[in-house]
């Protein structure tokens, strides 16, 4: 296999499909099950951890010269924790109904595995435009994933989707899935998909590569 | 033959420097959002809180925030509590009622609750609920049931006779079995939330009840408006 | 102060509102250790004593904060501390049992990233407990994810042994189990009122 410079698109691509932190790489679970008991949730929390992993990728790589190595866990937490806070006095300046939802888990977004993870695995050895591309990426595919396990819990717990109703009055919601057991439901449910979809492109590279 | 170091080692002004350098940019960072944004949420609380009052008890005018003194009197108070409590003035400066904040825990997490107090009624005449996770279907019902909601319309809050406490304690009832003005015709299927409701409204209005009943006149009507 | 009583406190961390299976919070190594049954033992005890230390730390740094009234360090000092006890709990183990310390492998230290931690100081200082409402609020979670630890890991390890198609094998199996586990554990509502 010829081996390929990485572009920038590749970068912020990755984190979409290839490299997801939800569904492939199983990191920053616990906001993705436990906020997306709506769709609106799953999107603000999605933004908001976004946000983090943009300003604190861009930071550590910033002052990826100036961090030695045996303190650079140390700092890349202080540095996660100091943006966490703040955009959880900006979502609480935004809305607070919005922050109310969200509760707990703003802050909790400081303990997110994948933040971390991309600060010492990609932020601290890149530049500053690769690291934003990366976190970018990263950023979007945790949205989107969030956005795909809260859809779903919506729609068929609460029968609306942003608050609006997509079904008749006569539909019976699944209540179920908007309480806790519903989470691991949804991510179970969309795991299996992903599961297959790998299956089967790992299956189509392998008939290719035997009749090539 | 030495093996040359990889890296040289870190020397102790480095990580020092690394040290301060970081927490320094990482208090600079949380002072100044703090700052630029402290205003705007303090707006945004009292102008939800003001709407919530408005909404227990639709003819205040203006408020005064009260509080215990030591000796149990109750106060004018400037500090902002944990559970506010609120004297409530209608248009002609008249006392229309207290607001009180409440608190307890509920099934999931802790509900806040918000309830208006009628002198003349001696009854809670208002009630809503500022906060709640409580299981979405099943125990959020609270907040939308007709009958539910129909409790507070004059929920009894008397007091007894030496004025010391509530002559009959707030209490949930099962759905369907409320055959007294002190209690809260619970919802079936909803038991939790219901009964938390009621420890939760009877805690705060036996705690401030009896203060409010004697001590509410001595308090004047500030200038505060209800943000109206 | 809240004024729910301890063994309340106690009983509905550690059941009814289970941190992994209501909160969702302590995923992460939930998912990772529980193939295990012998790991989950260890991990649920290392959790419980670090959630023990970063309760009374975290009630203690509230005192101070609400005297110098910076809201906003919460954060901060917060997860500070909490990597610090776990440092502090990884050297000890290190002396104390070597064996252990081994067996347990990278997840010691993945207990600082552990959301059920940092969870279990926010939502004490957001419920404004007092000290023993703290501890006791501690000492109910830590056992309440050890024994979803120790359960889910008594149902892998049992599933490991049947044949489970390939797609469903691995996370996807697991967050079934736990999906109904924690339906299960709902049957504790309105324990310990």
């Amino acid at each position: 296999m010829a081996s390929k410079e990485v572009t920038s698109t590749d970068e912020f691509v990755k984190g979409l499909w290839r490299d997801n932190p939800v569904f492939i790489q199983v990191l920053g679970m616990c906001p993705a099950l436990a906020v997306s008991n709506t769709a609106l949730n799953a999107l603000a929390m999605g933004l908001a951890t976004t946000f983090v992993l943009l300003m604190s990728g861009l930071s550590v790589s910033l002052l990826r010269n100036f961090i030695p190595r045996e303190a650079r866990i140390v700092c890349y937490i202080c540095i996660i924790a100091t943006f966490v806070t703040s955009v959880d006095y900006l979502i609480m300046a935004l809305s607070l109904e919005l922050h109310r939802a969200l509760g707990a888990f703003i802050a909790l977004i400081v303990v997110n595995c994948l933040i971390l993870g991309r600060a010492e695995a990609f932020a601290s050895k890149h530049k500053p435009g690769r690291a934003l591309l990366d976190g970018l990426g990263m950023g979007v595919g945790f949205t989107l994933a969030l956005l795909f396990i809260g859809v779903v819990r919506e729609i068929l717990g609460s029968g609306s989707l942003f608050g609006v109703a997509v079904f008749p009055d006569g539909f019976q919601t699944w209540t179920v899935m908007v309480l806790p057991s519903g989470g691991f439901f949804a991510m179970a449910l969309w795991l299996l998909i992903v599961n297959r979809i790998k299956q089967k492109q790992a299956a189509t590279a392998k008939t290719v590569e035997v009749t090539s | 033959m030495n093996v040359p170091d990889q890296q040289p080692q870190t020397s102790a002004w480095s990580m020092y420097r690394a040290i301060v350098g970081i927490g320094a940019f990482c208090a600079l960072v949380i002072v100044v959002v703090f700052q630029s944004t402290a205003a705007r949420i303090r707006d945004n609380q009292e102008r939800f809180l003001a709407a919530a009052i408005a909404e227990v008890l639709p003819e205040t005018r203006t408020t005064v925030a009260v509080g215990l003194a030591e000796d149990g009197r109750l106060v004018p108070t400037t500090e902002t509590l944990a559970l506010p409590v609120f004297l409530a003035f209608d248009e002609s400066g008249q006392l229309a009622g207290a607001v009180l904040t409440a608190m307890g825990m509920g099934y999931q997490d802790n509900i806040r609750v918000l309830y208006a107090y009628s002198f003349e009624q001696n009854a809670i005449v208002g009630f809503k609920i500022l906060e709640s996770k409580e299981t979405p279907g099943l125990g959020d019902r609270v907040e939308i049931e007709p009958h539910f909601i129909a409790n507070f319309e004059a929920l009894d809050a008397s007091l007894s006779a030496d004025g010391s406490a509530l002559a009959n304690p707030i209490v949930t009832v099962k759905q369907g079995e409320k055959t007294d003005p002190w209690q809260i015709d619970g919802i079936t299927g909803a038991t939790i939330t219901s009964e938390a409701l009621g420890n939760i409204l009877n805690n705060s209005a036996s705690e401030w009840v009896p203060v409010l009943e004697r001590d509410a006149d001595t308090i004047e009507r500030g200038d505060r408006s209800n943000g109206q | 102060m809240s004024d729910a009583s301890h063994w309340s406190i106690f009983l509905n961390a550690a059941l009814v509102n289970n941190f992994v299976l209501a909160y969702f919070l302590g995923i992460c190594p939930f998912f990772g250790v529980s193939s295990k049954l012998e790991t989950a033992v260890r991990m649920g005890a290392a959790v419980s004593f670090v959630m023990l230390v970063a309760s009374v730390c975290a009630f203690l740094i509230n005192l101070l904060l609400d005297a110098v009234n910076a809201p906003y360090l919460r954060i901060i000092s917060y997860i500070l501390v909490i990597s610090s006890t776990v440092q502090l709990v990884e050297m000890l183990m290190k002396k104390i049992s070597p064996t252990t310390f081994r067996a347990m492998g990278i997840y010691l230290p993945l207990i600082t990233t552990n959301c059920a931690i940092l969870g279990l100081a926010l939502f004490q200082t957001n419920r404004g407990y007092g000290f023993t409402q703290s501890v006791v609020y501690s000492l109910g979670a830590g056992l309440g994810f050890a024994l979803a630890l120790v359960l889910m890991a008594g149902v892998r390890e049992k599933l490991e042994l049947n044949e489970v198609p390939d797609l469903v094998k691995g996370t996807a199996a697991a967050l079934v189990v736990a999906g109904i586990l924690s339906m299960g554990f709902m049957g504790f509502a309105g324990l310990g009122r």
